[in-house]
């Protein structure tokens, strides 16, 4: 038998704690439950880390535990809904964005089938698990996919609402959320729309426009340059596809610089979505990309990544200060 | 319930559809001047025996939602498909005589956003199983009692995914599930056997906790009672898997005996002269 894991670790937490923005995944797919929303859910060997036990034990009758399937459970996802269910897929981003690349395009988005992808775990947080459990290309394969909508969450509460609007939405959805610790940017009250970016006002020197677990360090890196007397500006991109090309416009043609932090290689990404619009909408900013620079992460605890990349608010801060 | 036997007059329909799948097949391949006339050939008398026998469907309601599925993985031999579908007033039959061209919804695979009467669209091989598998999870949820039928290429066989969705269909129960395997024999690039062998399939679908069943895929009799006894069996908890032996290119004697047919043109006297030899052939066949 092994040694127990140190309680210290960042291994202990994510194995032994509730992390708070999944368990919203379970929690909200209740609710509509509840609200008598033919919802069903399914993950392949992931019901911990995903948290949909919390669903699977309330509802066994509309869950199914595909086993380590990614392919079979997108593609049957698709057969699911064509049944009149909307059915909620979940497991590892790089497996759902990557592996079930071509069922998502075939069975999901070309047959327009009302499924939800769930792909957690994103980006560089699965830390020293490593290249094979890291999905920093999922965002630019769904984006490239029509009739997909492509949404990274902030927080727990933004995706809390944005899953409840889902239920009704018309289009098949590839969501990207993280692994449930991240930090909370929202009060549950805010209000979001699928399509439709927060905007955290425009700044004169810079706007950062930013997805996922970026939006937590980019809205400190804000604040941070603005105690030191510069124009900051913010957008939440929650949704990159349909991007909402008139909140990027309205920054382009004000401030200097738009800069666009993403957990995710800056090609094809958050970054290469603004850059397609700025560069057919010529303003007055210059554009920055930053996030994994077209290489694989190094290995270590996620928080280590995050600062080694730049990605956390001192790193964020920095690499604004320097376009100022 | 249906009687499993099968009078004279239900023998002489089953032929003479399957006979008209493949007569329209050389019609709408004639119009796209090249197609997958062998493997539709093959697999004449499922798409009959299915449609016109088996699966409880409503004429001219393509989205009865109790109806019976039926899925392809083999999306290539939709050719042989669209006729009956017209045939059941799912569409207009005018479609047919455009198919492939500009802007037509009729193409070389089928496809539910454009036509009615397709239960799910297909073309990437290896996926309908899956697609079958999740049709039956959703009815399981919903309480309702259709079945799928999902037929499989036996090239097909050699895609990991459809042994992900027989071992979900396995392990979940869904005894609704029907797959009938095409075993022609053949894929693109030769004999099954020789590009990366499948046998033994019926020990593989068994091994994967599936009921297998072995029929001779032209022998419309044996096939259309064997397909109705599966279908009426409440007591199987296991999904069921019907291997049948099939003739790629059957009906057309030189397609039957040559494999490169898996995708080809004929000439109009060629065609002419496949279409003497169905004519001919029909009834003949056990």
């Amino acid at each position: 038998m092994s040694a127990p894991i140190s309680k210290e670790s960042w291994q202990y937490r994510e194995m032994n704690t509730r992390a708070p923005s999944l368990s919203v995944l379970s929690d909200t797919l209740i609710e509509l439950a509840e609200a008598g929303h033919p919802v069903a859910a399914g993950t392949a060997d992931l019901q911990y880390s995903n948290g949909l036990v919390g669903f699977a034990q309330r509802y066994p009758d509309r869950f199914v535990q595909f086993g380590i399937s990614e392919q079979n459970m997108v593609s049957a996802a698709a057969g699911m809904a064509t049944t009149g269910l909307v059915p909620y897929v979940a497991t590892f981003a790089s497996f759902l964005g990557l592996l079930a690349c071509e069922q998502i395009r075939m069975d999901i988005a070309y047959c327009a089938q009302p499924v939800r992808l769930i792909g957690h775990h994103t980006g560089i947080s699965l830390g020293f698990y490593g290249t094979s459990h890291h999905a920093t290309e999922d965002i630019s394969t769904m984006r490239a996919i029509a009739d997909l909508t492509v949404i990274s969450p902030a927080d727990g509460a933004q995706f809390a609402q944005l899953l409840r609007e889902s239920a009704t939405y018309p289009e098949p959805i590839y969501f990207r959320i993280g692994r449930g610790h991240d930090p909370a940017v929202y009060d549950p009250q805010e209000e979001f729309r699928i399509g439709k970016a927060k905007v955290h006002g425009i700044g004169d020197d810079i706007t950062i426009i930013a997805c996922g677990y970026a939006v937590h360090g980019a809205k400190a890196a804000k604040e941070a340059l603005e105690a030191k007397g510069h124009s900051v500006g913010l957008i939440d991109m929650h949704t990159v596809k349909p991007l909402d090309e008139d909140a990027v416009r309205q920054a382009a043609e004000r401030s200097n610089v738009i800069l666009t932090v993403e957990e995710h290689n800056i090609l094809g990404g958050l970054g290469s979505a603004v850059a397609e619009i700025m560069a057919e909408n010529p303003g007055k900013a210059r554009l920055k990309r930053h996030g994994i620079m077209d290489e694989y992460s190094l290995i270590a605890p996620p928080t280590h990544l995050y600062k080694h990349y730049k990605l956390d608010a001192a790193g964020i801060e920095e690499v604004a200060a320097a376009l100022i | 319930m249906q009687n499993t036997e099968l009078t004279e007059a239900e023998i002489e329909l089953l032929q003479d559809k399957a006979q008209f799948v493949r007569l329209e097949t050389l019609r709408l391949i004639s119009i796209a001047k090249v197609g997958h006339y062998s493997s539709v050939f093959s697999c004449a008398e499922i798409f009959a025996s299915l449609y016109y026998d088996v699966m409880s469907i409503r004429r001219g309601e393509p989205g009865w939602p109790d109806r019976d599925r039926f899925l392809m993985g083999k999306g290539h031999a939709a050719v042989g498909l669209f006729p009956i579908l017209a045939d059941l007033d799912f569409f207009d039959k005018s479609w047919l005589d455009n198919y492939t061209r500009l802007g037509s919804p009729l193409g070389d695979h089928p496809d539910m956003r454009k036509v009615p009467g397709v239960d799910f669209s297909s073309g990437s091989i290896g996926h309908a199983l899956s697609n079958g598998v999740g049709m039956m999870h959703g009815a399981r949820m919903q309480g309702k009692e259709f079945n799928a039928f999902v037929m499989l290429g036996d090239g097909e066989m050699q895609e990991g995914q459809v042994w992900e969705a027989a071992l979900n269909a396995a392990g979940h129960g869904l005894s609704n599930l029907v797959a009938i395997v095409d075993r022609n024999g053949y894929q693109l690039d030769g004999k099954v056997d020789d590009v990366l062998g499948v046998e033994p399939l019926d020990e593989k679908w068994r091994a994967f906790g599936w009921e297998v069943h072995t029929v001779d895929g032209h022998d419309v009799v044996a096939l259309t009672e064997l397909l109705r006894r599966v279908k009426a069996d409440k007591m199987r908890t296991k999904p069921c898997c019907i291997i049948a032996k099939t003739s790629k290119g059957k009906g057309v004697d030189y397609m039957e005996s040559e494999p490169g047919w898996h995708l080809g043109y004929l000439a109009p006297e060629d065609t002419e002269r496949a279409r003497q030899m169905i004519l001919t052939q029909n009834g003949e066949q056990s």
